[in-house]
């Protein structure tokens, strides 16, 4: 039975349900969603997810919605297979599980902003533009103390904590917003480090941009 | 015996009293350390050193020191799987999974809007701040269509993630406490029969009761 991914090329949160499959190694249909033609809004679509976003996941019986979650699920039911996402240690994994909620929390809040309004999905003029770039400022100065003491945001090893933000990066670092990255010597050599990691370019490589 | 784990932080916040619950549920003994915002407790070195964002709740027990509210309640959840409510982490890999999704749920689509209607027409006037009518409504508008999903999910589910109750409902109990009970919004939640149904089951829980009783003391 195929994993399926609903979602499309481009939707940073279906780019961030790829990574951890590619990174694990699962085969999986990537089923695109026809947003233009208002799909993920329709009955059959918000069986799946009814937030009427992307991406929804598929793999046997299990069906499920919001990204983190899916990577999550994969992370669970495929350990041992390709690179272990979630710490064993229950000490080790409840930092990861900090770092995951900051990812969640403060990082995203921020860099989902700075990247709508990139994307001119959200007015945005320059007040806007400093208030949450000082926002990821902020973020990133614990990021930047954070791994000067440890290589990824868990400890040693790359896992979901780090992979969670590999999509609004990606996009940020084609943006202006990049020089907060590249100001920081740990964050950007941690930026160097994950995005440069096969499963990522894999995920890249699908892109039309 | 262990010593009784650390919470630190005024039981008012919504952070601190989703650990505080999620700490009671379990049956968990603990200490609450108070942290004076007024006093800019959590901006000293001493708290950063646990909370490098400089805010509330940190926590820490015998083996460890944590922050972010829903991974302190996921690690009291797993390191105490056999006391008090067992159904809080997801007894199953598939109820789990389901757990995760609408934990998510909650972070990405029911926090921001709450959060934003509790501070425009709550702190915003206590703090001498105009109100912003546009983003009020803009947010009620939000959170409506949010409602509107757990009034579907819960007319099919008894609890979000299934049949029992989890993190997932746990979750929602410090927002949804603050805007029935401080704000006339109430009816965004009371005039849905199934939300309505499981709002009434999960704040007339024993734990949440306790936070309450610890909020107004």
């Amino acid at each position: 039975m195929t994993v399926k991914v609903y979602g499309f090329v481009g939707s940073n949160a279906t780019y961030r349900v790829m990574a951890s499959l590619y990174e694990k190694n699962v085969d999986f249909e990537l089923v695109t969603v026809n947003m233009a033609a208002w799909e993920h809004k329709r009955p059959r679509f918000l069986a799946r997810n009814p937030f009427g976003q992307v991406p929804a996941f598929e793999d046997g019986d299990v069906s499920l919605f919001e990204s983190r979650a899916i990577t999550q699920y994969v992370a669970r039911k495929y350990a041992g297979k390709g690179t272990e996402l979630i710490m064993k240690d229950p000490i080790q994994m409840a930092i990861q599980t900090v770092w995951m909620e900051v990812e969640n929390q403060k990082f995203d809040r921020a860099s989902w902003k700075l990247t709508e309004i990139a994307m001119h999905r959200v007015r945005g003029g320059p007040e806007l533009v400093a208030e949450y770039e000082k926002k990821l400022s902020d973020v990133l100065d614990v990021y930047e103390a954070r791994l000067t003491e440890n290589k990824y945001l868990a400890g040693d090893s790359f896992t979901l904590a780090d992979l969670h933000h590999l999509p609004n990066i990606n996009f940020l670092m084609e943006t202006r917003v990049r020089r907060l990255f590249e100001a920081r010597p740990h964050v950007r050599a941690w930026v160097a480090d994950i995005t440069s990691r096969p499963a990522w370019v894999k995920v890249m490589s699908l892109s039309p941009w | 015996m262990a010593t009784p784990v650390k919470v630190y932080g005024p039981p008012l916040s919504t952070a601190v009293s989703r650990v505080l619950v999620c700490l009671l549920e379990k049956d968990v003994p603990f200490q609450l350390v108070p942290v004076s915002m007024a006093k800019m407790e959590h901006k000293k070195p001493d708290y950063i050193k646990m909370q490098p964002f400089g805010q509330v709740p940190a926590f820490q027990d015998d083996d460890i020191t944590l922050f972010e509210s829903r991974a302190i309640c996921r690690y009291i959840a797993e390191k105490y799987p056999n006391k008090g409510t067992m159904s809080l982490f997801g007894t199953n890999p598939l109820v789990k999974a389901s757990m995760d999704q609408w934990l998510e749920a909650e972070s990405q689509s029911f926090i921001p809007p709450s959060s934003v209607l509790a501070f425009q027409i709550v702190f915003a006037p206590r703090m001498k701040l105009k109100q912003d009518e546009a983003l009020i409504k803009q947010n009620e508008a939000k959170l409506v269509k949010v409602l509107d999903v757990y009034e579907n999910r819960l007319g099919s589910s008894q609890y979000l993630a299934g049949d029992e109750f989890t993190l997932a409902d746990l979750s929602h109990l410090p927002n949804t406490q603050f805007l029935v009970e401080k704000t006339n919004r109430a009816e965004l939640f009371t005039s849905r029969k199934n939300v309505s149904r499981w709002w009434s089951e999960i704040s007339t829980r024993p734990a949440w009761k306790k936070v309450v009783e610890m909020q107004n003391a």
